[in-house]
């Protein structure tokens, strides 16, 4: 696929670097989508359900129209009459997903009229005018309850509320069961939180008649974001033009504001109008269809006397809320890491995906493998404490071991390297294990409840979306496509162009990086650029930590194919076959010694035609369009399929404190030994896993969107919905290993997401580890300390 | 709706607007004075990305009026640095320490951090935990903020290109 040896001895690569992108973010110069302005443009305010399933039973807007400065106002049946349903990945026909509710509202908090005016608080006082009569119905809020028949339909149409059911099975799990002498039988609750950046969805969005061409500014991270704008207005996707050159304020998934866009654009469509759309923190929190996982988790876990676990079934019921959109899918990126960093033979894995009547969930950072690890590691902790071993022992126990990779997990997916004995102990002997647990009997003694938690994790990186296959047959997608050009201008200068919107990764750091390690020029002056969807290069979006991955490797790939064509015109030159000649870092050179530099090269190609070779095109340009490595496979019958090509791996010690008078979790130490192969930016690197771990704490101890009995949200602001602060995240010692991956070719693997897979386990483990001398534990999260007062009085 | 003239001084420019009673001070940076360098991410005075100075004390823009700050002195991000080109140490030292990563919160943090360290020149890490508590970050963790904070301390002084 791409020819040259991976590059050894590194100049750029894994060097300090100061992102390039931080400069104009301290200057106050980042362009964000709230930022970008145009004449004439209005904005829209929203009229929001109060009801968590009512039937709407008449809409007056006349009094909000007459208000000076409204132009226009849009009720769900406008809509629907004039734009088609957004995007299921599921195969769930009779489930409808418009923008705006039509006859029914299924959830408190959604959409049900848009107010178009000159400026926003105009529309919001509009909105106050609009004047919705509702009829009540009947709601259903417990995903259990909702998989009943008996419970209220969130969704008539279709036969029932359940979306998506399927058992796999992989291997012989009921033999290893009957086979084994010991069965751990565990539920956990994993409650819906998400990702929340501290930007809410914003789009502006300009529809040009004269050219029947789409303009969007959107604070987009979303494979398919053009694609599903065109379908949606019934427009062809070359009339629509997503212009990714703007900074994101935080999305780690979330900034999927499809509805958001096309509502958008909808109305600029019909009012000829730029239309901008800044959701405010109460819309996005209960109507912009961004919450996370849901889950409940059933677990049985078949081990021996050693705590070696040999077979695992598990049932998982996702709470998808009321339109299940792409959000069940997470449910099938875990399959892809099923067994976390553990040697299980045989599993048994029932994805269950059922609507009930809140606001939709989106794509949250591990899109779903964060609950699933903290079933599994607190699974390994409940055998630890059965077994009588530390619960480190019990881990190393069931370690897949270094030399056995690449190691296929019994789900299909073959993992590409690691060394998970050999992380954890680094993790341990930076923590000072032994003292930890010195300082812990020592605090037990003065009856402190006090705790230590070990958790690791499996980060799956790449993007290798083959799940909407394996989710719904009828969808053959294999291509996740991820593109980058990059051109030489006459002054010698590398300009390359991605096709995709950066919410904080640095990705201009990520190419400009690769591209000096490749052609030995300083990366900070190369200029990278973000191109809209129709001038930029096939991709699926900067999802599942994979643009170190697949964007790294298809900047390798565009770099390559450029310097061959460099070496093809200076051997041409010099009279010398093309084979013969090498590039020695500055110049091509020949096989007797003589050389063309760097410059000729580039002259020759952009002003000497008569000196290039017959029949090349001129110019020095490339592109390369790399499919994710190790994809391009549909899943086998039984659902096997190898998912993300890259494995990533963290180990966690957490010592805690519970305050006995408030319930209230203290950290005394926090330790994380991480592997993400060949690191790029160490900085990038180091902020992926601390933004992680903080994330992470926040899902373990604060986090948590509560619906009271009638569906409403009660956690709606900031002040509800607790984010943690300096004050709540502590200082976390970080320690890295490299274990190169074989799949790319600088040996880098993703880091996005892995330290919000594995805080929230460490930390409710740690926090069962000081609940044990009170004889509890807990298995869910958040851990509240309302949740923990009881039981440590 | 009623509207009133205020006269106020922003980033050192003095500049007198008509606005409605209701225009928050965030909108008015930002819609009428075109300093889009002032973040919303709440709008209820929790977040700290609207975080701006108020003749020297850093205050949440989105929770105060335009009208409130006739006669003030305001500081944004944007006048962090001279002439909005070189960085300031405190801008620098972010750069320098990854203290950032979508750059969304960044500018309240910068202006909390400023505020900081006029008050407290050397502070510890506890401190500067402390004091920033009020500004949420969803990227960093915080640790490369704090980090941020102690180089910005040792290398006050140093204007950066």
């Amino acid at each position: 696929m791409i020819a040259d040896a991976p590059v050894k001895a590194h100049r750029y690569i894994g060097k300090k670097r100061r992102p390039v992108e931080s400069r104009r973010f301290v200057l106050g110069r980042g362009r964000f989508a709230a930022d970008v302005t145009m004449p004439h443009a209005h904005h829209i305010a929203i009229v929001s359900s109060p009801h968590a399933h009512a039937r709407i039973v008449s809409v007056d807007v006349t009094p909000a129209l007459a208000v000076d400065g409204v132009l226009g106002i849009i009720d769900g049946a406008t809509l629907r009459g004039e734009t088609n349903p957004l995007r299921q990945y599921l195969d769930v026909p009779g489930v409808e997903w418009f923008p705006l509710a039509g006859d029914v509202t299924r959830y408190a908090g959604e959409w049900v009229v848009a107010i178009v005016a000159t400026e926003r608080a105009i529309a919001e006082d509009a909105a106050e005018l609009v004047n919705i009569v509702y009829e009540p119905l009947p709601a259903v809020l417990d995903p259990e309850a909702a998989m009943d028949e008996r419970s209220p339909a969130v969704h008539p149409s279709h036969p029932s509320n359940v979306m998506y059911r399927r058992t796999f099975t992989w291997g012989p799990v009921d033999d290893d069961f009957a086979q084994s002498p010991h069965i751990l039988k565990a539920r956990y609750r994993w409650h819906r939180n998400s990702t929340v950046p501290i930007e809410t969805f914003s789009v502006i969005a300009s529809w040009d008649p004269s050219m029947a061409l789409l303009d969007v500014w959107a604070s987009i991270q979303m494979p398919q974001f053009p694609e599903q704008l065109a379908a949606a207005l019934d427009i062809p996707l070359n009339g629509v033009r997503v212009h990714f050159d703007v900074d994101v304020g935080g999305s780690y998934g979330v900034k999927r504001g499809i509805k958001h866009a096309v509502l958008a654009a909808f109305a600029s469509r019909r009012f000829c109008v730029p239309v901008k759309f800044v959701e405010d923190r109460l819309e996005n929190m209960r109507g912009g269809d961004m919450h996370g996982p849901d889950r409940i988790f059933d677990i049985e876990m078949a081990y021996d006397d050693r705590g070696v676990v040999r077979s695992m079934r598990m049932r998982t019921i996702d709470d998808e809320g009321a339109y299940p959109g792409r959000s069940p899918l997470q449910m099938g990126k875990p399959v892809g890491s099923i067994v976390g960093a553990y040697r299980i033979a045989s599993v048994q894995y029932e994805a269950i995906a059922v609507t009930t009547n809140k606001t939709g969930q989106v794509a949250v950072r591990g899109f779903g493998q964060a609950p699933t690890n903290f079933a599994i590691e607190l699974s390994m902790d409940r055998i630890a404490r059965a077994v009588g071993i530390a619960p480190v022992e019990v881990r190393r126990r069931n370690f897949i071991q270094a030399h056995e990779f690449p190691y296929t997990i019994p789900s299909g997916t073959a993992y590409d390297s690691g060394n998970y004995p050999t992380v954890m102990t680094k993790a341990e002997d930076v923590a000072d294990i032994e003292a930890l647990y010195r300082w812990r009997d020592a605090a037990r003694q003065e009856g402190r409840a006090v705790g230590i938690g070990i958790a690791s994790c499996i980060e799956p990186g790449g993007g290798n979306a083959i799940f909407e296959a394996l989710f719904n047959s009828k969808n053959t997608t294999t291509t996740f496509p991820e593109g980058c050009q990059i051109k030489i201008d006459r002054t010698g200068a590398i300009s390359a162009q991605i096709g995709v919107a950066s919410s904080g990764q640095g990705h201009e750091t990520l190419v400009s990086t690769v591209l000096g390690e490749e052609f030995g020029i300083p990366p900070d002056e190369i200029r990278v650029i973000h191109a809209d969807s129709l001038a930029g290069l096939p991709s699926q979006s900067p999802v599942a930590s994979r643009m170190a991955i697949v964007l790294g490797d298809a900047t390798v790939g565009a770099a390559r194919r450029l310097k061959a064509k460099m070496v093809q015109i200076a051997a041409h030159d010099l009279g010398v076959q093309a084979d013969a000649c090498v590039w020695n870092g500055t110049a091509v050179q020949a096989p007797d010694g003589r050389e063309v530099p760097w410059a000729e090269i580039v002259r020759i190609a952009l002003m000497q035609y008569h000196r290039l070779p017959p029949g090349l095109d001129p110019g020095l340009q490339a592109q390369f369009v790399l499919e994710v490595q190790g994809g391009g496979v549909l899943p086998a019958a039984d659902g096997t399929v190898q998912m993300y090509p890259c494995q990533s791996f963290s180990a966690h010690v957490v010592a805690i404190e519970i305050d006995r008078g408030t319930g209230q979790v203290a950290f005394h130490k926090y330790v994380v030994a991480h592997d993400c192969g060949t690191v790029i930016n160490p900085d990038i690197v180091r902020g992926m896993v601390m933004g992680g771990i903080a994330h992470g704490i926040g899902a373990a101890l604060y986090e948590r969107f509560v619906y009271d009995e009638s569906g409403q949200l009660i956690t709606q602001t900031f002040a509800d919905y607790l984010m943690p602060s300096t004050h709540e995240v502590p200082h976390v010692e970080m320690v890295e290993h490299e274990t190169p991956s074989p799949m790319t070719t600088m040996g880098q693997k993703g880091v996005g997401e892995g330290g919000y897979m594995s805080t929230p386990a460490a930390v409710v483990c740690a926090i069962n580890d000081a609940l044990a001398p009170f004889g509890a534990s807990v298995s869910h999260a958040p851990v509240t300390p309302v949740d923990l007062l009881e039981l440590v009085r | 709706m009623n509207t009133y003239s205020i006269t106020l001084t922003v980033n050192g420019k003095t500049i007198t607007r008509t606005v409605p009673a209701r225009r928050s001070l965030a909108d008015f940076l930002r819609d009428d004075v075109g300093l889009t360098g002032t973040h919303l991410g709440c709008e209820h005075g929790v977040c700290g990305a609207c975080t701006v100075m108020l003749d020297g004390d850093p205050v949440r823009s989105c929770i105060l009026y335009a009208v409130q700050v006739d006669g003030a002195t305001i500081t944004t991000v944007e006048g962090l640095s001279p002439g909005g080109t070189t960085l300031s140490p405190v801008q620098d030292a972010f750069v320098e320490c990854h203290g950032l990563q979508c750059g969304f919160c960044t500018p309240g943090m910068l202006i909390a951090a400023t505020a900081l360290l006029r008050e407290n020149a050397q502070p510890t890490a506890e401190e500067i935990r402390t004091e920033l508590g009020g500004n949420i970050c969803r990227c960093t963790g915080y640790q490369q903020i704090v980090e941020s904070v102690q180089y910005a301390a040792a290398h006050t002084g140093e204007v950066k290109q």
